[in-house]
């Protein structure tokens, strides 16, 4: 059969990873008008919750919510409709780490709310509640493919299901001793709000096919340290032709030995 | 949606491991559910073990993967000749056009467990053969069957809890509209850990007898465990008959809590209406409903009000998981393949263990399996974090 292009309108960007706080910042580097400069992601307490959530919310949560909310709001979008893509390469490392420790003690009587926030789902589940979205979401896990997964599911829900569709890929870090054993470094992440229409607040055009080529590299040795030490920053590649506002085509790293070509046409 | 064809179907519970035992079971209302001893865990609960699973050896250049969940992996993947299936497929469409769509809550986290009881006592690092990625990443089912299959094209795990092996019919659903792929695996698999058994009793969730869904007095989940796996593919012009078809899909976000489903079970019937939607049927369409049915208070009143809104008290339904138990991430799978059993055996599957229905519920819940045409079934799978996922399977005639 033909293959239906898979294809979506960004409208929105979310983003957040050591030393870039939100897209402005991020923006900024990519263009060369700023310099990076490394330090701790910097993760905003979520307004969107209720007090004694806040106070709660794990760094997964924090994370999500400020990448998934930039990017509705910079497409002006209804956040309580949005169908959402989570896509992330593992659960909150904290909460795992603490359950595993107190598991392998005589002590076995965890805490119910470690239990329900060890779900791989959990960043989404608090998405759900703190927007009110009854919405389809989908959350994926493909180790260092998961953007490449999450891309790939959401854009077929743009195309086949015709409905705009928030991606929130996300990573976060394991504390010893299992960062010896995955050593993400740090919280980081990027949320596209893609739709299948051009509106007047569309900024850029992807169409999506695979390949078998090689991921392009950032030039910056920074940068190119976060693109492959955070899986959802493989996207990088990406966002400095939206931030430089080129139009042209880029390879992303996926699935080895499947990758994955985007066409970009600004708007 | 587009009728996809599910060309071959497998399942592996505590019933047993392949067609034939799951049928057989389900007609003689037998139950494999037994009083849990498993590892080493002490608490008074009732579990749905997969047998033999341990005597399971991964190929020698695959032994990174080698944890429970991968070794019943590949126990449900060579149950009924599912895996020569999907190898002819693989020969038909080409390596790179055979997408992988596994659901998982806990993938290998056993592994992890164990492992954290063997750090080393001045260092406290994690002992060298243990590998995070091939075992306890939720990732590791499904690059152990990309492996497995020496496959190159997508892949994919879905993790919303226990409908993620719902979910992963949708996924691969899209994929198949799209065109990336001419056939998809889909399944899930989940195996016994400790981070399930003690994280549903910190919740009072577990029961202390074989859980009993829709009874008046059911008191908890039985955690199990499992594998079940479809091959989609694209319905050929003239389908055979008796061929099972998946029709349509629905998900919804409950948007309420982590571990209660709403109350009105508002979510649920947002994810039966969709998959009737995408199945363009009518409600009256629908012969038999295999419902989530965890037989916790909460789930299955909420579950009930939901069913009656959207199918009033006529439809025939049941949960199997007095069967089966609770498979958790494998939940969806599992039941999709019951679904197929239903439809292919004109069989109403009945509900082992529940012996008094909730008056508070009006369905014509199953007790007893009982033979009745099933031409369109639906299955429900809800999850932590408010995910619900509800399917429509038919049969060509």
């Amino acid at each position: 059969m033909n293959p239906t292009p898979l294809s979506a309108w960004i409208e929105g960007i979310g983003f957040l990873a050591p030393g870039l706080n939100d897209w402005p910042a991020a923006r900024a580097v990519l263009r060369g008008e700023a310099t990076y400069v490394a330090a701790p992601s910097l993760l905003p307490a979520p307004s969107i919750l209720p007090a004694a959530e806040r106070r709660r919310a794990s760094r997964v949560v924090k994370l999500t919510l400020a990448i998934g909310l930039e990017a509705a709001a910079h497409a002006e979008a209804d956040i309580s409709q949005l169908a959402t893509v989570f896509t992330a390469s593992g659960a909150d490392g904290h909460n795992c780490h603490a359950l595993c420790a107190q598991l392998a003690t005589d002590d076995r009587l965890i805490s119910p709310t470690r239990f329900h926030n060890s779900v791989h789902n959990a960043a989404a589940g608090y998405w759900g509640i703190a927007t009110k979205s009854m919405a389809p979401c989908q959350v994926l896990c493909a180790y260092d493919a998961s953007f490449g997964a999450g891309l790939l599911d959401a854009l077929g829900q743009v195309v086949i299901e015709a409905q705009p569709t928030l991606l929130i890929a996300y990573d976060s870090e394991y504390p010893e001793p299992l960062h010896s054993k995955r050593d993400t470094p740090d919280c980081a992440g990027v949320a596209l709000l893609l739709t299948p229409q051009k509106t007047t607040r569309s900024q850029a055009q992807i169409v999506l096919r695979s390949t078998g080529e090689m991921a392009q590299k950032m030039a910056d040795p920074d940068l190119e340290s976060l693109r492959t030490a955070i899986p959802s920053l493989r996207v990088l590649p990406l966002l400095q032709m939206l931030a430089k506002g080129e139009s042209g085509t880029v390879c992303l790293d996926y699935l080895a030995p499947l990758q994955l070509s985007i066409d970009l046409q600004l708007c | 949606m587009t009728p996809l064809l599910l060309s071959s179907y497998t399942a592996t519970t505590c019933l047993g491991s392949g067609l034939e035992a799951t049928l057989t079971g389900l007609r003689d209302k037998r139950s494999g559910l037994k009083p849990c001893v498993f590892e080493t865990v002490t608490l008074e609960t009732w579990i749905g073990e997969v047998a033999a699973v341990d005597a399971q050896k991964l190929p020698e250049n695959l032994a990174r993967f080698d944890c429970r969940n991968n070794r019943l992996v590949q126990l449900g993947l060579e149950a009924d000749g599912f895996a020569e299936r999907v190898r002819e497929a693989i020969a038909r469409y080409g390596k790179s056009r055979v997408g992988i769509f596994l659901g998982t809550s806990t993938a290998g986290i056993l592994q992890t467990e164990l492992a954290y009881r063997r750090c080393d006592p001045l260092t406290g690092a994690l002992p060298d053969d243990f590998i995070y990625r091939t075992t306890h990443n939720s990732f590791s089912l499904a690059e152990f069957t990309r492996e497995y299959f020496g496959l190159e094209g997508p892949a994919l795990a879905v993790s919303t809890a226990c409908s993620s092996s719902a979910k992963v019919f949708a996924a691969a659903a899209r994929q198949l509209a799209c065109g990336t792929i001419d056939a998809a695996i889909v399944g899930g698999v989940d195996t016994l850990c400790l981070t399930t058994l003690y994280g549903f009793a910190s919740l009072q969730l577990t029961s202390p007898e074989p859980c009993r869904p829709y009874d008046v007095a059911r008191n908890g989940i039985s955690v199990g465990e499992g594998a079940a796996f479809a091959l989609l593919e694209r319905l050929p012009a003239q389908a055979p008959s008796g061929a099972v078809l998946l029709l349509g899909a629905g998900e919804s976000s409950d948007a309420y809590h982590m571990s209660s489903p709403h109350p009105e079970g508002l979510g649920a019937q947002l994810a039966m209406a969709a998959a009737l939607r995408s199945a363009g049927l009518p409600a009256t369409a629908i012969d038999y409903i295999n419902l989530h049915g965890t037989a916790t208070s909460a789930n299955d009143a909420a579950e009930g009000k939901a069913v009656v809104a959207l199918f009033g008290d006529q439809v025939p339904c049941s949960s199997t998981k007095g069967a089966t138990g609770h498979t958790l991430g494998a939940a969806g799978a599992v039941e999709a393949v019951i679904c197929a059993l239903a439809l292919t055996n004109d069989l109403l599957p009945g509900s082992p263990n529940t012996a008094t229905r909730d008056p508070a519920i009006p369905l014509d819940y199953q007790l007893i399996s009982r033979s009745g045409k099933v031409r369109y079934a639906l299955s429900n799978s809800f999850g932590f974090g408010g995910s619900n996922c509800s399917l429509v399977l038919g049969v060509a005639q």
